[in-house]
């Protein structure tokens, strides 16, 4: 499977990576991960490639990384079905201090518009 | 869920602390107490388990964005979690049954609310008085700013949080964040 992975630097995207390249490894898949705008993340998008690098060197797994800019939701949209693309991963949402799960920007705006598969990463 | 939330100019409030006690609209009698019940913040064994009991009895469909958790265990942790130090605590009895619980949750300076009631009494205005009396009990402890997060389509608790105070501050989202700022005890 032809898999595009968003990470915007957020803790559930975070996560996302581990899983999906795990699972890529097991699988086989093609993995292409791109690291985009996440307003709302603290993390710089060079320490999200960083961090991007580093797993998949740990993984021993060749992805493509690449940076996109603009809106993060739209850009991953385009991207997966303008380049043919199986599926989108991305974090699952974040954790209130209460313990409920919110869906970030992204993936809301992913789900509703993206008519490429979607997974979410718990 | 960042930390600049918008709070509403209008205080919600001031309510009555609990304990109290009223008839519900099925003429039940529920009393509200604070959760733990004494100062020391120690709270019995029975009462702990109590409030397991309703967890595990709680129909799944009314689960809202993860919480509570399904499986025993699972509720066991979030419930020591959620009712650990800086977080305040009201609980809705009938007899030794626990029909409700509302609890605030610290965030910053800021708290998060939940409430729940158990199915069999829902619909009989405890979740109203069980939301006072959490309000009530957080102000005579220096709550000043609640905030939740809420599934849009769930009207009924819309229109409760609504009622007593809260202001839609984010509706961008699939779950629309309310906040309220609360009146000086009374």
């Amino acid at each position: 499977m032809n898999v595009l992975l968003g990470i915007g630097g957020s803790d559930d995207s975070l996560r996302a990576l581990e899983d999906t390249v795990e699972r890529a490894r097991a699988a086989g898949d093609d993995l292409t991960v791109a690291v985009v705008e996440n307003p709302r993340s603290d993390r710089t998008p060079e320490e999200v490639e960083d961090r991007v690098r580093a797993v998949l060197a740990d993984a021993g797994l060749d992805a493509d990384v690449r940076r996109v800019e603009g809106d993060a939701g739209s850009r991953l949209v385009a991207i997966a079905e303008d380049e043919g693309f199986d599926m989108i991963a991305l974090g699952g949402g974040e954790t209130s201090p209460m313990g409920k799960i919110n869906l970030g920007s992204i993936a809301q705006f992913v789900l509703l518009n993206s008519h490429v598969s979607v997974k979410l990463v718990r | 869920m960042s930390g600049d939330r918008v709070y509403p100019d209008e205080p919600a409030g001031p309510f009555e602390a609990p304990p109290l006690s009223f008839e519900d609209r099925e003429g039940r009698g529920i009393e509200i107490r604070p959760y733990p019940a004494d100062a020391d913040g120690e709270s019995g064994e029975d009462e702990f388990e109590a409030l397991i009991e309703m967890y595990t009895a709680f129909d799944p469909e009314d689960r809202a964005q993860g919480i509570p958790p399904s499986r025993e265990s699972d509720v066991r942790s979030w419930l020591e979690t959620i009712l650990g130090d800086g977080g305040y605590n009201v609980v809705a009895w009938d007899g030794e049954t626990v029909a409700g619980h509302a609890t605030l949750v610290p965030d910053g300076d800021a708290y998060e609310l939940a409430i729940f009631v158990l199915q069999a009494y829902q619909g009989a205005g405890i979740g109203t008085h069980l939301m006072e009396a959490l309000l009530g009990h957080g102000a005579v402890n220096g709550v000043d700013r609640v905030w939740l997060t809420v599934e849009r389509w769930n009207r009924a608790a819309v229109g409760l949080y609504k009622k007593v105070g809260f202001e839609t501050s984010d509706a961008e989202s699939f779950e629309l964040e309310m906040t309220a700022q609360l009146a000086d005890p009374a």
